[in-house]
């Protein structure tokens, strides 16, 4: 495998670009799963397709290839992953809400160009990126509409990563009150969905928000 | 946290936007100063092999020391790169654990020196990862049994066969007693005992052999011919009485002797001993009539366990013991395999031979005795079947019991061999060890006549001043000057001078001679010669405990201090010297004081010597203490050479610390 000659430095971009086949999808697990491998496209491609620097990429990608080296991640593995961050409470949910936000193409694995694009939104996009790939993540059905329900499953979710050990102690009602609060606040005309536009336009009149967008600026 | 954890967190910390709209309070600000991922080629040069890595790969483990700060203090600006002084191939595997997470254990090296790697580069052991942990494992077991085994051997521990050194004089009767008993070489009388016994038991098991072959029945019973028991009753008996005897004795001294008792009498040997002689009793108090002498002549059986008691005299014997126990399972499978053959077997011969007239398988047992005779191939011949079905069902019989008895045995062999390899081990090692000590003696001995000869040269230097004397400028290595130096400032600091052992119990006679405090200058080998060791004015009147003190931790001080084997010997002598001799801290310390309690009344001086054997003309072997008779009576004329005969007494070191002080009683004749 050309592959394995390679150097760290993916300086050589011709090994990569989509004219070698890409080995089967990792769907058709049913023959082999370890020689399951894929490829992502091109560096200059990524480049174009994202706002992050060659070396960025670079890096992003040394570290995603060594922690999978077939070059996908399913959801048990993201889940394990995430878990690692919040050994106190179940973050398990949670990831899987993550892991449908960044499966944009919903085939059931994150590549690395899912994993970049995603990431390219958060960091570097505009506030209305930002705030659109949040809605994304809320949007459970992808229906374009937040509903009750889907917030309640998300607020729950992010209540059970804190676990049991918390301060104040965690009470039945915080989630559901946390969601008529952001109802609440979102919820323009009161109809009980959220839709993208009301949503962006609540959250630009929030400072707390827009300041704490540009935190995530310097992650990478 | 696992190794792409690190790698993760960015996106873990990016995918946090999702919470933003939800946040009711401000999140906090982002820490500053977080490097930027600068993503850099490290080069780390281990022993002139260069590897290069990136940074962040080192970064995955940061509690580790090429993860943190700590691999700054190898970095060679010069060169700008990490310089370890350490095995290039080791390091191999070492890398290779921050790349992939999984730390391997490399299968020829010696565990050893992995662990010694891993614990320099600061990764715990226990991320080994499950391909190799289980080697891992069973090596760092083996290792720490031999180690184990070699310390035991060492120390010899109750019921260690392997140490050979000399208890020191003054152990109770009962050590001594033990220790003759487990190990027969060290002393002649032990010998002695260890033979008579071995003789004794051979005597017993052929009389019971001899007892029942016919003899000629003389007159007696006309044409019977009677066993030699019989015919010669009363010279058995007296035989076997004797025999008897003496094995009680030995399991009552071994009884004893035994540290601990409890032990003792349910180790395996003892019970031997008590099957071997109880039959005896039991047969001398019971009184003989025919209702019981049924269970009398079974009691008579149970003589021939005496042979058993060979074990204690062949090596081989006992491992055999070994391998049986250690192979338990083996053996019990076969047994278990062997009767459900045998069963099976038995019933199909049975029901195959039962139309036969005259058959001899009248039953299923007593066609077991068929089936094992076939299926061990011995067929003796005297149970054949005749119809055709048995015989071919007896051929099949014979064939599965070749293959079912072959099976385990191949598992008993390897044991045995292991087992028997790690005998021959251990008397390897304790030769080994002999050689080692005497090696490590010389190398000592060297060391004290050096320093001694650089004192002397000094010494000369400071009597003549300006002149040096040609053996001054002698080479000796940097290290040795240094050495040299350091111990000499020793002495300054304690005001205390190292000597060596003669000049030491020549200055004792000074001391006692003239009640002085002084520190002998016995620096140089001009010691007090010829003066006479008068005890009686000596210790009586004016030697304070102080000085007999001082001066015997003094002379612990020189001996061991010069051993350049252990420093931590140094390091205890100069740490319990300062505060004076009243401090104990080492058992070096603690010895000396016991030992150095003056008993005026029976003018013995007892001291507390560690000494180095000295010049090659005195058997540092001799490890009695000699006679006081002999120092008695040398008398005042030959006073150098009393004592130093009877420093001669004085004893090996041994390169084990202080626990090996021996003493030596000096006794200084009053004249």
């Amino acid at each position: 495998m050309r592959g394995q000659a390679r150097k760290e430095s993916l300086s050589d971009s011709r090994d990569l670009d989509g004219s070698y086949d890409q080995l089967t999808d990792s769907v058709e697990d049913e023959f082999e799963l370890s020689t399951v491998c894929h490829r992502p496209e091109g560096l200059e491609q990524l480049q174009e397709q994202t706002k992050f620097t060659r070396k960025e990429l670079q890096v992003l990608y040394r570290g995603f290839k060594n922690e999978c080296p077939s070059g996908i991640v399913n959801e048990e593995n993201f889940k394990q992953i995430y878990s690692q961050f919040f050994p106190q409470g179940d973050s398990s949910t949670y990831a899987t809400f993550l892991f449908n936000a960044f499966d944009t193409n919903h085939d059931g694995s994150v590549s690395f160009e899912d994993f970049v694009a995603g990431l390219s939104v958060i960091l570097r996009g505009t506030i209305d990126d930002r705030l659109n790939w949040a809605f994304n993540l809320y949007d459970l059905n992808k229906d374009g509409f937040i509903t009750k329900e889907e917030m309640l499953d998300i607020m729950k979710s992010i209540y059970d990563m804190m676990g049991k050990y918390t301060y104040p102690a965690l009470r039945e009602e915080a989630p559901r009150e946390h969601v008529e609060s952001f109802f609440q606040k979102m919820d323009r005309n009161k109809d009980g969905v959220v839709t993208i536009e009301e949503f962006i336009e609540s959250c630009q009149k929030d400072e707390n928000i827009m300041r704490s967008m540009q935190l995530f600026d310097n992650v990478i | 946290m696992a190794a792409g954890v690190a790698t993760w967190l960015p996106f873990a910390r990016a995918a946090a936007v999702g919470w933003l709209p939800l946040a009711q309070q401000p999140l906090p600000a982002a820490p500053q100063g977080c490097e930027a991922r600068s993503d850099e080629v490290l080069v780390v040069n281990v022993s002139g092999r260069r590897f290069q890595t990136w940074k962040n790969t080192l970064d995955r483990y940061p509690d580790t020391l090429l993860g943190s700060s700590e691999k700054e203090f190898f970095f060679d600006p010069d060169s700008g790169e990490y310089f370890f002084d350490r095995d290039p191939d080791l390091f191999r595997h070492v890398l290779n654990f921050y790349r992939t997470g999984r730390l391997h254990c490399p299968r020829q090296e010696c565990i050893q020196a992995f662990d010694e790697e891993l614990a320099f580069y600061g990764i715990v052991p226990e991320l080994i990862g499950d391909c190799c942990l289980e080697e891992y494992r069973d090596r760092k077991k083996e290792n720490a049994e031999r180690l184990a085994e070699d310390e035991e051997a060492e120390l010899g521990g109750p019921g260690g066969a392997g140490a050979d050194w000399a208890l020191p004089p003054g152990s109770p009767f009962r050590q001594r007693l033990w220790r003759a008993f487990e190990n027969p070489h060290t002393s002649t009388m032990a010998l002695v005992f260890y033979y008579v016994t071995g003789f004794f038991i051979a005597v017993s098991v052929i009389a019971n052999v001899v007892e029942t072959i016919p003899c000629a029945a003389g007159g007696r019973a006309g044409w019977r011919e009677e066993p030699c028991g019989d015919r010669f009753p009363l010279a058995f008996f007296c035989m076997d009485t004797a025999c008897v005897l003496i094995f009680t004795g030995e399991y009552l001294l071994r009884l004893f002797a035994a540290p601990s008792r409890g032990r003792f009498l349910r180790s395996v040997m003892s019970l031997i001993d008590a099957v071997a002689i109880l039959p005896y009793y039991i047969g001398l108090f019971v009184p003989k009539n025919d209702d019981l002498s049924g269970a009398f002549v079974t009691l008579r059986v149970f003589r021939v366990f005496r042979i058993f008691k060979f074990s204690r005299h062949s090596q081989g014997l006992r491992i055999l013991g070994y391998t049986l126990k250690s192979c338990a399972s083996e053996l019990g499978f076969l047994l278990f395999s062997l009767t459900m053959a045998i069963i099976i077997f038995a019933t199909v011969m049975f029901y195959a031979e039962k139309g036969t007239s005259k058959t001899n398988f009248t039953s299923i047992p007593a066609a077991f005795w068929y089936t094992i005779v076939t299926m061990t191939t011995l067929g003796y011949g005297d149970m054949v079947p005749s119809t055709i079905a048995g015989k071919i069902f007896g051929s099949i019989c014979s064939l599965s019991g070749v293959l079912v008895i072959a099976l385990p045995v191949p598992v008993i062999v390897s044991n045995f061999s292991r087992i028997y390899h790690q005998n021959q081990r251990a008397d390897k090692r304790r030769a080994q060890q002999k050689v080692r000590l005497a090696r490590i003696r010389m190398a000592k001995s060297g060391t004290t006549t050096a320093f001694l000869q650089y004192k002397r040269n000094r010494g000369l230097e400071d009597q003549d001043g300006a002149e040096r004397p040609a053996l001054s400028t002698r080479s000796s290595s940097a290290f040795e000057q240094q050495h040299h130096h350091l111990l000499h400032c020793l002495e300054k600091t304690t005001s205390h001078e190292f000597t060596d052992e003669s000049t030491f119990s020549e200055a004792l006679g000074v001391i006692s001679l003239g009640g002085q405090t002084s520190r002998s200058t016995s620096v140089s080998s001009q010691a007090v010669i010829g003066t006479s060791t008068r005890a009686s004015s000596l210790i009586s009147s004016c030697c304070p405990r102080q000085n007999k003190q001082r001066r015997a931790i003094r002379l612990a001080n020189s001996t061991a201090s010069v051993s350049r084997g252990s420093m931590q010997e140094l390091d205890t002598l100069a740490g319990h010297h300062s505060p004076g001799p009243q401090s104990s801290r080492a058992s070096l310390n603690a010895k000396t004081h016991d030992t150095l309690t003056l008993n005026c009344d029976s003018q013995d001086l007892v001291a507390a010597i560690i000494s180095i054997p000295t010049p090659p003309a005195n058997t540092p072997d001799e490890s009695r203490p000699r006679s006081p008779a002999s120092d008695r009576g040398e008398g005042p004329g030959r006073p150098s050479s009393g004592s130093s005969s009877s420093s001669r007494g004085a004893l090996r070191n041994s390169s084990l610390g202080p626990s090996y002080l021996l003493h030596n009683a000096v006794k200084i004749s009053s004249l």
